[in-house]
């Protein structure tokens, strides 16, 4: 955010710089089901990202120590291949991938029954193969699809999406030249069924009015986002015909 | 994670039933409105031997925050930019469930939404701290050390971070690269957290409070009552319209945190 640059990111005409409407979503493919081994899985294709999402768990939650007697842990973990930017990542967790992980599990928590598995972790492996800005709201959102695949029972299905600023316009869903020069990012994750906000950041340079317009831009985009995650999953079982 | 070191079941099912029946009567635990922070207290200048420093004491939370200030080469990025690096230790001295070894997730989340705030708020003017373009930069160091936790680090590591900032001086001298200079502080982006409670949001909540919150919300705003940055924590959620009540909440309190950080410049009789 918010690095120095004489791209001009948004043109007279009002399109942003992959000709989108300020508040038009990237193209997003899913596919639900798309490994063997995990107890679910999904794959997400947004803009440039490609991001897989595995399920594993219920299951018995090790080191002993970390269980719950009440609830089952939710332990999910972002990682960025080394290959997924332009200068190669270092493999292993950095603190960005901690405090994502961490905020992630948080925010696919408040939908699971955890109360249902006392004692045992629901892993979420969330691996990014290619990265174009917004990479935890997809991460989200495939995640959701990875744990319905598994089966996990769920008050809703969770979407996360992200809005901004760039040259002073309020945008949706940033691309990467946006998320490095723009002013501001605010990544959400929604659930649709209720509205309630289950992750909330955000960085950069914005009024209180700017931010009310890129939150409720995320609102709308998460509503047709939450459909496509629908259509995902249904289309696994017709494929089986 | 639920196994969270901050949240750690520490409270009785009583004292949380009690804490939700003073919420709905309007008041709390320790007698405080909900948009009303503890005692603020923050000595400057508490190290001599840091560039800048400041202990902070929100309440019983203590928090010393260390400015250690040294040339180093710049991001390849950035060549005409200083660095700014932030680390928190959640030493074991502060609570029985803080452990020693190398920082877990909370104290990197506290490190990374202490950070956020001061780079997003261009806290520090960075191109300021350039000593030859692309070759030589100075790297600011904000070292956050938890004393004692009784809730709601985010904040007083926050205010600690900005009056250390704003007490420091570059030793420009003890590197033979010229006279020493106040570190370039331009705005005072200063964090204010809530936690849900019940259907409640309160401000700065102390250890009980934290221990039962649902969720946890962090607004940093600066003078001119921008955002600058937000951290929603927990696995609990929030509507729209509490989002909306705790920013305009973070801004009244943001605008009184940062007189008392700007109030005297060493506080050495404070």
């Amino acid at each position: 955010m918010g690095m120095k640059s004489d791209i001009k990111l948004i043109d007279d005409n009002g399109l942003r710089i992959d000709g989108r409407l300020p508040n038009q979503l990237r193209p997003i493919k899913m596919k639900v089901g798309v490994l063997q081994r995990a107890d679910g899985s999904a794959y997400i294709e947004w803009g440039g990202n490609r991001i897989m999402a595995a399920v594993y768990g219920p299951r018995e939650a090790y080191p002993k120590h970390v269980q719950e007697p009440d609830k089952a842990i939710v332990r999910a973990r972002y990682s960025m291949a080394a290959f997924s930017v332009d200068e190669r990542k270092r493999p292993g967790p950095d603190r960005r991938s901690i405090e994502l992980g961490k905020v992630i599990s948080e925010a696919l928590e408040s939908v699971i029954f955890v109360e249902k598995y006392p004692r045992t972790s629901i892993d979420v492996y969330i691996e990014v193969l290619q990265a174009d800005a917004g990479t935890r709201v997809a991460g989200i959102t495939v995640a959701a699809l990875a744990l319905a695949d598994a089966g996990i029972p769920m008050r809703d299905l969770i979407v996360g999406c992200a809005a901004g600023k760039v040259d002073g316009v309020v945008v949706l869903d940033l691309n990467k030249e946006e998320d490095n020069y723009g002013e501001a990012d605010v990544p959400m994750a929604i659930l649709p069924r209720t509205k309630e906000i289950a992750l909330l950041q955000m960085d950069g340079d914005m009024t209180y009015e700017e931010l009310k317009a890129a939150m409720d831009m995320t609102f709308e985009a998460t509503q047709s986002i939450h459909k496509m995650q629908i259509e995902a999953l249904k289309r696994k079982y017709m494929e089986v015909e | 994670m639920s196994n969270s070191k901050f949240t750690a079941g520490v409270i009785s099912e009583m004292e949380k039933n009690y804490i939700h029946r003073l919420a709905s009567k309007g008041t709390r635990i320790d007698g405080r409105k909900f948009d009303e922070i503890r005692p603020l207290k923050i000595t400057k200048g508490y190290v001599e031997r840091a560039e800048g420093s400041a202990l902070v004491e929100l309440g019983n939370t203590k928090v010393l925050v260390g400015i250690k200030i040294e040339p180093g080469a710049p991001f390849p990025d950035t060549p005409n930019s200083g660095i700014l690096a932030t680390n928190a230790e959640l030493a074991p001295l502060a609570s029985p469930t803080f452990e020693p070894g190398p920082p877990g997730e909370e104290a990197v989340e506290l490190a990374r939404v202490v950070d956020r705030g001061i780079r997003e708020g261009h806290a520090i003017d960075l191109e300021k701290l350039v000593i030859e373009e692309g070759e030589n930069v100075w790297v600011v160091f904000v070292d956050i050390h938890v004393l004692d936790y009784d809730g709601n680090l985010f904040d007083a590591s926050g205010y600690g971070a900005l009056a250390a900032l704003a007490n420091a001086m570059v030793p420009a001298s003890k590197h033979e690269l010229g006279d020493d200079f106040k570190l370039p502080v331009q705005h005072y982006p200063v964090p204010v957290t809530f936690g849900k409670i019940g259907d409640w949001m309160v401000a700065d909540p102390n250890l009980d409070e934290e221990s039962i919150a649902s969720a946890r919300l962090t607004v940093t705003t600066n003078e001119e009552g921008h955002i600058n940055a937000m951290q929603k924590g927990l696995s609990g959620t929030f509507t729209y319209e509490e989002v909306q009540k705790v920013i305009n909440m973070s801004m009244d309190i943001g605008r009184k945190v940062r007189e008392i950080i700007l109030g005297d410049s060493d506080g050495k009789e404070d």
